[in-house]
């Protein structure tokens, strides 16, 4: 028989205070290859499972400057020398008319980029993925929180992780197939 | 976050009744979408929403093929209710933006409940918005000449032109809504997915949600993108409607060529949009027994924003009746003169009522958290702005600086049909919405809840 490739070790906990009092300590056991799985934003989870770069800020901040740039140039090329045409004697490049556009752009580029900066970096869209074959995973979209520890972790020794898990408070402790 | 603690004997109502969890909160939005039974005034009232959307798309096919000459546009009033509806739509959908991020950004937390169905409203109501403009160019099939894209011809749109700029902020307004919105579903879309017993909703949801599962590394990156998405679209709800009203004010009319116009406009678009989502959570709360979370809270915050804005644009008419006096311009104390005597008065006088009298019942506490009162004063404040739409778009038109070019406007049965229509589509779209999504954001109200919090 083929031996299933493992993708870690899963735990169930059954608030978010249980579940953050738990991804610190395993940081602290030495873990240092985990994720953590809640039905709502929970403050100060992300760093408790050792993520700290968080890069949607930087790609919201090129998309908006890439707008904007874009924006303005595009209509000082049409003013002045694509197609200019004179309104009122006002000079071609009229810079005050074209803030508007230029705002406009900055915020359309930025907001995209931030939606999918943030879907990209999360690597979404991911129809599958092992932590689905979990059955009881399902309630990690209603009231229930999740702790898993990966396999790709050196520290990870299938039953010594159960146990250290299991000393957590983590139930329903379940090996989650790759 | 001080909601949650806040006690629910003190003097304010709670955001969300106490008792809940979040199980309670999940199962209760959710199955609005996937158990509950699809009542027959569902149908009805969706039937009736979906002929006067097949009324519309009527009358515009009959548009396209006689033109805009079935309309009563004619010179000197060019712009009638295809203006007017959009200016009016556009405004109605400010309130959803405004709930989603400025409140957000301010930690209003009570907006957790609204702003859902608020982000669909904004999206329906800019949809019926970016109808007139398109079937109002004369020759709809080359609306898209108003994007700049390289051509055969060489010509490029005029970007000194507010009505170019109208197109940029519009267009930018309806992106981001619909970003904001969906961006918004995505982990209540996770809860459906996960939810469904039907194996097509399964995969239909399953789908939309791109498999989201909540993950501590996914939620840092999307709350702050949340949060960036929110501080865009603050400057953008406030920039569209000062664009929209820049459509007037740049021009030279009477009535129309007033600095006030841009913070006016932005405060009457609120006042709408704030009466449009009273006029829809209060029949939603009742019909879905959502009292639970749309509490009085939400009536009452409601109703004092509407008070807000609504002194906001009586302030904005006493300036432009100060301004018409104190100019000294004939052509513009003209335009006050006529408003108040000439063939429109009466069209004035029902928007004094309409935006400025009757509201100020809002100051009553008895009233403001009276359903049925609320329900009523946010139909009165639409008619409201409606009429001040026409008053600015019509009234300044028909009587401009030489009486051989006064005229009078009257609409045809066409404009009355498209303007209705295009409320039946709205209506169309709340309706499918509420069926098909949950209208209530599942993922914020769980946050709401007392056990929510970390403790150390």
């Amino acid at each position: 028989m083929k031996r299933t490739p493992v993708y870690g070790m899963m735990a169930e906990f059954d608030s978010p205070t249980t579940l953050v009092a738990a991804a610190h300590r395993t940081q602290e056991a030495g873990y240092q290859k985990m994720d953590a799985y809640s039905p709502f934003p929970i403050e100060g989870l992300a760093e408790a499972v050792g993520f700290h770069k968080n890069r949607v800020p930087l790609v919201t901040l090129i998309g908006g400057l890439i707008g904007g740039l874009s924006g303005y140039l595009l209509q000082y090329w049409i003013s002045t020398s694509s197609y200019p045409v004179n309104v009122g004697g006002k000079p071609y490049h009229s810079w005050p008319a074209f803030i508007i556009v230029t705002f406009e752009m900055t915020i359309l580029f930025g907001g995209i980029s931030a939606v999918l900066g943030m879907l990209a970096l999360n690597g979404l869209p991911m129809p599958y993925h092992p932590v689905f074959n979990v059955p009881r995973f399902a309630f990690a979209t209603k009231d229930r929180f999740f702790l898993i520890v990966f396999a790709s972790d050196p520290k990870y020794i299938p039953a010594e992780t159960r146990r250290f898990l299991e000393s957590l408070g983590g139930r329903a402790i379940s090996e989650v197939p790759d | 976050m001080d909601e949650r603690n806040e006690s629910t004997t003190g003097s304010r109502a709670p955001v969300i009744e106490p008792g809940h969890t979040f199980a309670t909160v999940t199962d209760k939005i959710s199955s609005i979408v996937l158990t509950r039974p699809t009542s027959s005034g569902w149908f009805v009232g969706f039937g009736i929403a979906f002929l006067l959307t097949m009324m519309m798309l009527y009358a515009i096919g009959f548009l396209f093929v006689r033109g805009i000459g079935i309309w009563g546009v004619t010179i000197p009033i060019g712009w009638g209710f295809a203006i007017v509806n959009f200016v009016w739509w556009i405004g109605i959908g400010h309130a959803g933006t405004l709930i989603s991020a400025i409140l957000l950004l301010l930690r209003q937390s009570w907006r957790n409940s609204i702003n859902r169905f608020a982000e669909a409203m904004t999206l329906f109501a800019v949809s019926a918005a970016g109808i007139f403009p398109l079937i109002h160019v004369g020759r709809p099939w080359l609306a898209y000449w108003l994007f700049p894209y390289p051509n055969s011809m060489g010509v490029w749109p005029q970007f000194r032109s507010p009505l170019i700029w109208d197109v940029f902020a519009v267009s930018t307004y309806a992106t981001i809504s619909l970003l904001f919105w969906f961006v918004g579903l995505i982990p209540d879309l996770a809860t459906l997915r996960d939810r469904s017993t039907n194996r097509a909703a399964k995969i239909i949801y399953g789908m939309l949600a791109m498999g989201w599962r909540g993950s501590a590394r996914h939620w840092d990156r999307y709350e702050t993108m949340y949060l960036l998405l929110a501080g865009l679209a603050t400057p953008l709800v406030l920039s569209v409607h000062t664009v929209v009203s820049f459509d007037f004010a740049v021009g030279i009319v009477p009535g129309w060529h007033t600095t006030i116009f841009p913070p006016y406009f932005v405060a009457g678009a609120i006042y709408s949009g704030f009466a449009m989502v009273l006029m829809l959570a209060i029949p939603i709360r009742k019909i879905y027994g959502l009292e639970d979370f749309i509490t009085e809270r939400h009536l009452q915050n409601s109703a004092k924003v509407m008070l807000a804005t609504g002194l906001i644009v009586a302030y904005g008419y006493v300036i432009e009746a100060f301004m018409g006096w104190y100019s000294g311009n004939r052509y513009d104390a003209f335009t006050m003169w006529n408003r108040l005597h000439g063939p429109y008065k009466w069209d004035y006088v029902a928007l004094l009522l309409c935006n400025i009298v009757i509201p100020q019942v809002l100051w009553i506490k008895k009233l403001r958290s009276n359903p049925l009162a609320l329900f009523l004063i946010s139909g009165v404040v639409l008619v409201g702005m409606w009429l001040e739409r026409f008053i600015i778009v019509v009234v300044s038109l028909h009587r401009d600086f030489l009486t051989s070019s006064w005229g009078m406007y009257y609409p045809t049965r066409w404009d009355w049909m498209t303007f209705i229509g295009t409320i039946g589509m709205f209506l169309a779209a709340m309706f499918l919405f509420v069926r098909v999504l949950p209208m209530i954001s599942i993922f914020e109200m769980r946050t709401l809840l007392p056990e929510a919090e970390v403790k150390e």
